[in-house]
Parts: C-alpha cells; structure tokens; sequence
C-alpha cells in the first residue's frame, strides 16, 4: 500500500515538474499571472519527493519485500539503521535519493533567488524544472524502485556486507548533495547565456552555491576515502579506481570555478571562462553518473546492470552538455568580458590555477575515458596504472600548491607595492627552505618528495598565518577576520591534506606476515602479539575475532581486534580491520587467511598522518561552509 | 628588429618545452597502459620478458593450493578453453574462491606459469568482472552454466 504512496507521489512531481516548465509558453497567454505557477511549483517538488522518499524508507522497515528493491538489498535480520541506509544502497533507491537532492536544490534555489530579476529567476528556475523531469523520467522508465516483485520471497537477499557500514549511510548522500548542488550553478550559467550577461553581482549571488556543492562533494570524497580505508582492508586511502575519479573530476572543475568566480564578481573578467566552467562541472557530475551508473566500470557502485539505464543517461548527458555548449557558441561573444590584464595580478593567478586545474583534470579524465572508447570500439581491454596519475597529476599540483599558498596574500594585500611584495616573497621563500630542511630530522625515510611536502605544507601555512595576524593587527577589526577565516580555514586544510599525503605515502610500513599464536613482530617501532583468536556471533553474520595486544618501548598501548566475517544470508566473507586511530599515526591490522591451526597470515600497517588527509578535507569543506554563512549574514546582494 | 628576434626565441623556447612536456606525458601515458589477455589469448611472443600485464578468467575447481608454512598460493584460471597456472604470494582477497571470477596483474615467466602480482576479486559474491564475462562471451553455453551457478539478477 504504501509502495502505491511512493509510487503516485513520483508520478506527481513529475507531473509537478512537467507544469513548471510549460507554465510560460501555455499560460503566458491567457494571464500575465503565470510566475506564481512557476514559483510555487518549483518550491513543491522537494515535499512531494521527500514524501516519496520516506515511504520507501517505511517499505524497508516493516520489510515489504514484495517490492524488488527491498528484496534485493534487505534482509529481515539486517539491523533497522542499515534498512533505513539501504534505501540508497542500491541504484534504484540511489536514484531517488538523486531525484530528492535535486529537488532540494531546487526549493533552496526558489526560496533564495528573491533578489534576482523576475524574468532571470523564471528562466532559471524552469532549467532546474527541466532537469528535474530529465531525471524523474529516468527514475519513472528506467529505474523504479517501487517494482513489485512476481513473486513474494519470504526473506531478502541482504544488503552487500561492504555497504553495512556508517560510511555508506554518509557518503552518498553528502557526494549527492556536493553533484546535484551544480545543477543549480548549470542552471545559472545557462540563464546567463539567455540573457547574454552575466554581472558582477550575479558572480557574487551565484559563488555560495558553488562552494555549497564544492564543499558537499569535498565531504563526500573524504568520507568515500575513509571508508575505503577502513573497509576494504587494504589500508589505502586513494586508489585512482575510475570510480574515485568520476567524482574528483567534478570537484577539480568546481575548485577552478570558486576562483574564476572571484574575478569575476571583483574584476568582471573571466565571464565566458567561468560560464563554460559552470557548464563543465555539471556535466562531469553527469558523465560520473554515467560511469557509474552504467555498469561498465568495476566497483562497488555497479549493482545489477541494465544497458537502457547507461543509454538514458548518456542521451540525457549529451542533449544537456550539447544544447548547453552549443548555446554557449551562439552567446558567448554577445557578451561583454575584459579579456586584457596585468600578468602580475591576482586574475593572472587565478587563470594559472585554473588552466592547471583543468589540465589535471584533463588528464584524469584521458585515464578514465580511453580505456573505455577502447573497450567499446572492440580494439583492447586496457586500464590505466596507477603510476600514470601519480606521474602527471603530482607535478601539475606542485605549482598550484604553490599558488595556493600566495595568493591568498596577494588578494589581501591590494595596497602593498609589488616591490615590498617580491623583497617578502624571497625572504619567505628562503626562510620556509631552511625550515623544510630542518625537517628532515623528524623523518626516518627522507627523500625529495617528503622535503616537496613539506616545503609546500610549511609554505602555505606560514604565509597564511603570518600574513592573516599582521592584517588582523593593522585593520584591528573583527570583520576582516570573520571575512577572511573561511579562506583561511580551507587554505591551511589543503596544507594539512598535503602533509599528511605525503608523509604517508612515503613513510608508512605495511607488512604481510604468517603470526603463530603468542608470537611477536616488530612494526615502526611497535610490537604486536599475537595473543588469541576466538569465535563470534553477530547479528547477522558470525566471525573470527583475532586479539593483538601492542606495545612500545615495553609498555602496553592497546588491544587490537581484527575480524573476519561471514554474512549468513549471502555467505560472503568480509575482513572488518582492526585499527588504533591516533594523532601522529594509525596502526592497522588485518586476518589475512588460516594456513594452519593457530597460524595465520596477517597484515600488519603503520600509517604516520593518515589523520591529517580527512581532518585537512574537513576543514577545506567547513572552510567553505563558514564563508558562504558568514557572507550570507554580513554582504546583503543588491539587485 | 632585436626585439622581434628576442620575441622568436622566447616563443620557440615555450613551444619546445611545451612539446617536450607533451611528448613525456604521451610517454609515461604509454608506459602505464595495463594490456588485458585470457588464458586462450596468451602467446610467449606476444610481450618482452617481464612485461606487466593483466589476465582473467574463473578459479578452476580444485586448482586451489596452500603452501602449509608461506603464503604462497597456486591455482589456475580458465576461460574454459585453456588455462592458466597462477603463483602468487600474498594475502587473497576475501571474495577469491573457486568459480569465482578474478583478475590478476603479474608477468608470464618463460615456464607458462603467470607471476602475480596483485589479484582482485572484487566487492559482490555473484559479481563477474566485465573483463572475464567478455572473454566467456565466445563460449555460450559454458557461459549459461557459469551464469546458472551465480546468481544473476536484472
């Protein structure tokens, strides 16, 4: 019954959508009181979805498996917060969580758009219609997770034991929130096209969006890596899986946008540049749909395959992207941008961030791409190696690292004379070599790439620190560091990030052992034992649980418990780490297999930092998240 | 006149460097492809010695084994017109078991018997890598009965 809720009330947002966008051309006509048609309903999408939503939320928890999604990716013994979780667990139900950030984009967009034109904002807010029906069709046609089973099973197939598990609660919805809030900034950018403008104070309204969305897809990156990390058993943070890559391309373009954005709201430069950028970053969002969506890749994200879904998402992506483009060559000269400037200036900063931002991304998207093209011509079946990335990637990062560390000072210091600025450049430049060679005598493995880490950590976070209190003395005011501290914030996680990458990389140790019962192995300066191995019942799943205790310097830490399970209802073996999370370092134990009574193969981590990757994401994201408050409170837009 | 030339070298120094730049990312580009091959497509001519590349096919059953005191595991993988011997040593992934589809990085040693380096077995129990699904296309009945066995679902 209550399927049949969920189900009409898809139908009604469609239908909802449907009248949003053709209120213009058919009522325009009769009544000149159409925007209140359109207004109104682009604010009721998000309660309809969100009613439909929840009622698959209710399917799963009194177990409806006469439904195909819940019978497929739920479990009557399964606990009731991974059956609320399941509901996007799978792609159907994933698609409906799609469908509802949208539409909460698109209330956000109506709610807060009051300050734009009339005609602007309708015209804006019918392009999110527009996508809107794009995807409810494709959840209508394609992807129904209100399917009735032909016959009622008497339990579910379980949800996969990899995806039970916090990270999974999290994670999707954040990258959601951070894929979908682009569509808002697509959106935008097309309006403009329309209008053949796009002003200074347009840039200015449209910026908290886009580090809404950066922000989002910057915490659900992170969470992504971190369940990687502790769920996958491998104890890596990054693999360039394409998969990862479909969701760091988006993030690169909108990391170039934040910034060109600011040229143009402060300088009016970079107009078509930043449009094009707006239309880039949705439409990577779209193809990491695709890619994942579509089955052709390996991962944890293809579920059951269905080719029409790859095709509707590929046609979707190419009739946006391509109607988008095309209007953008139609438009883009119409309109009036300042293409001269100083090449030392702030905006000479920017293009050079984001013509390496792009680059990067263009790399990325090269690695990801032509093994696929490959595949589907039939020529060969190739995947790109890790190696490539690191190769390409890591050097076009250095200088924007680099960048990143001053411009922030060039931005704040429009007075200075560029004469004191290059005198303060090469004395922090010399001082921050010295100290990054001091360095060396915290590491026991030292080698250029640790000393370039460093070098860069230490670059970005003194010149922001020293530079951030000697402004914060001369202006003495209050309001020049609530302005500045989201900048701030985000900059110095960056710097973290790095550190940690780096150190990690280069100095972690991972052993892979055979332990007997009561032995002892020495990891960087710990020693584990290996003191039992028992057995275990779990809720739905039994397992074998090792005991370690460690100790260093003699002196006992912590107990370890590293498991292995076996989920009863699917019979698939799963390795849950057992880690000791820390400030300077993570120790990370996994069971590998029996090879004997009482010997196992176990792996055996040291991973100095790890911490500082996600800490330094999570102050990139709140960084982010704290200008687009502070400025919402302090900068009121002006028409 | 001095100027223009100045000019010339200046724009030819940025066009070499950036070829140059081109052509070392093309190069570690090409040196990064990971080539795929099943069993039945594997020749000893084909790639130099030690070339890393990519195999796949199902776990034969009861090709499976254990060295009692190293981590060493043999087994071998099929696409159910030839085999593969498979060495490797290290910790398995959790999903590797017999009949199941894996894909493995390593070298072809001149005795036939493929070196691995990593084996990936990935994320769902009745999850088949496109790969090995591919190269099982050309059998279709073997196809039908390794399908059969596996759940697979729309």
């Amino acid at each position: 019954m209550i399927a049949y809720i969920g189900f009409f009330l898809i139908l009604l947002a469609f239908l909802n959508a449907l009248i949003l966008i053709s209120s213009k051309p058919l009522l325009s006509r009769f009544t000149p009181d159409y925007d209140s048609v359109i207004l109104s309903s682009s604010k009721l999408l998000f309660p309809l979805i969100l009613a439909s939503f929840i009622s698959l939320i209710i399917s799963f928890l009194i177990d409806d498996f006469s439904l195909k999604y819940v019978s497929s990716n739920s479990n009557s013994l399964l606990p009731y917060y991974y059956k609320i979780s399941a509901t996007w667990a799978g792609h159907e139900g994933s698609m409906l969580l799609w469908c509802l950030v949208l539409s909460f984009w698109t209330f956000m967009a109506s709610i807060y758009s009051k300050d734009l034109d009339i005609d602007f904002r309708l015209k804006f807010l019918s392009i999110m219609g527009l996508l809107n029906i794009g995807f409810l069709a494709f959840l209508i046609f394609t992807s129904n997770p209100f399917e009735k089973n032909l016959s009622i099973p008497i339990d579910g197939r379980d949800l996969n034991p990899l995806l039970q598990d916090f990270g999974l609660i999290v994670h999707p919805p954040m990258l959601y929130m951070g894929y979908v809030g682009l569509s808002v900034v697509f959106s935008f950018a097309v309006t403009c096209l329309l209008k053949h403008d796009f002003k200074p104070e347009w840039a200015k309204w449209i910026r908290p969006w886009a580090l809404m969305s950066w922000s989002f897809l910057t915490l659900g990156i992170a969470l992504g890596s971190w369940w990687a990390y502790y769920e996958l058993g491998w104890g890596g943070w990054w693999f360039w899986d394409p998969v990862e890559n479909a969701s760091f391309m988006p993030w690169l373009i909108t990391t170039a946008l934040i910034h060109s954005l600011i040229t143009c709201e402060q300088k009016s430069m970079f107009k078509n540049w930043t449009i094009l950028l707006s239309i880039i970053a949705f439409s990577l969002s779209l193809l990491g749909t695709f890619l994942v969506r579509s089955g052709i890749l390996t991962s944890v994200h293809s579920f059951a395959n269905d080719p029409a879904r790859g095709a509707f998402i590929l046609l979707f992506l190419a009739i946006i992207t391509g109607s988008a483009l095309i209007l953008y060559l139609k438009n883009s000269s119409k309109m009036n941008d300042k293409t001269s400037f100083n090449f030392f200036s702030k905006e000479s900063f920017f293009l050079i961030n984001n013509i390496l931002l792009v680059t990067a991304t263009f790399t990325i998207l090269l690695g990801t791409m032509y093994p696929l093209v490959l595949d589907i011509l039939g020529l060969e079946k190739i995947s790109v190696g890790v190696p490539y990335y690191n190769s390409v990637f890591l050097p076009l990062m250095i200088p924007l690292v680099f960048l990143a560390g001053y411009i922030p000072i060039l931005f704040l210091s429009n007075k200075v004379k560029s004469q004191g600025q290059s005198k303060y450049f090469i004395i922090s430049f010399i001082i921050i070599v010295l100290v990054s060679l001091i360095s060396h005598t915290l590491f026991e493995v030292y080698n250029l790439s640790i000393f370039i880490g460093f070098f860069l950590f230490a670059w970005i976070t003194l010149n922001l620190i020293y530079d951030f209190i000697t402004k914060l003395i001369s202006t003495g005011s209050i309001r020049f560091f609530f302005k500045n501290i989201g900048m701030f914030m985000a900059h110095l996680g960056l710097a973290l990030f790095i550190i940690g990458a780096t150190v990690v990389e280069n100095n972690k140790i991972e052993k892979e052992v055979i332990m007997n019962l009561n032995e002892k192995l020495d990891v960087g300066g710990y020693s584990f034992e290996f003191v039992d191995i028992n057995e275990n019942i779990g809720p739905n799943y039994s397992s074998v649980v090792g005991h370690f205790k460690v100790y260093t310097n003699n002196k006992f830490i912590t107990d370890m418990y590293p498991e292995k399970r076996l989920y009863n209802s699917s019979e698939m073996p799963m390795t849950e780490a057992g880690i000791d999370p820390g400030f300077k370092r993570d120790l990370y134990i996994t069971l590998g297999t029996m090879i004997d009574q009482d010997k196992w193969s176990v792996r055996i981590y040291h991973k100095p930092l790890i911490r500082f990757i996600w800490i330094g994401a999570l102050m990139m994201a709140f960084g982010a998240i704290l200008s687009v408050l502070i400025k919402r409170r302090t900068i009121k837009v002006v028409r | 006149m001095k100027k223009r030339t100045l000019r010339i070298y200046y724009v030819s120094f940025i066009l070499l460097t950036l070829s140059l730049l081109f052509f070392m990312f093309i190069k570690t580009f090409n040196d990064n492809l990971l080539f795929y091959r099943s069993p039945s497509q594997i020749t000893n001519s084909e790639f130099p010695d030690n070339y890393v590349f990519r195999v796949g096919g199902v776990v034969l059953d009861g090709s499976l084994t254990k060295s009692k005191d190293t981590m060493n595991v043999k087994f071998s993988i099929t696409d159910y017109e030839q085999s593969l011997d498979i060495t490797y040593t290290g910790i398995l992934p959790d999903l590797f078991r017999e009949g199941q589809g894996v894909v493995i990085r390593g070298k072809l040693g001149n005795d036939g018997i493929f070196y691995a380096e990593e084996v990936l077995a990935k994320h769902d129990e009745t999850y088949m890598p496109p790969e090995v699904l591919d190269s099982l296309k050309n059998n279709k009945e073997v196809l039908n009965k390794t399908t059969k066995s596996m759940k697979i679902y729309k």
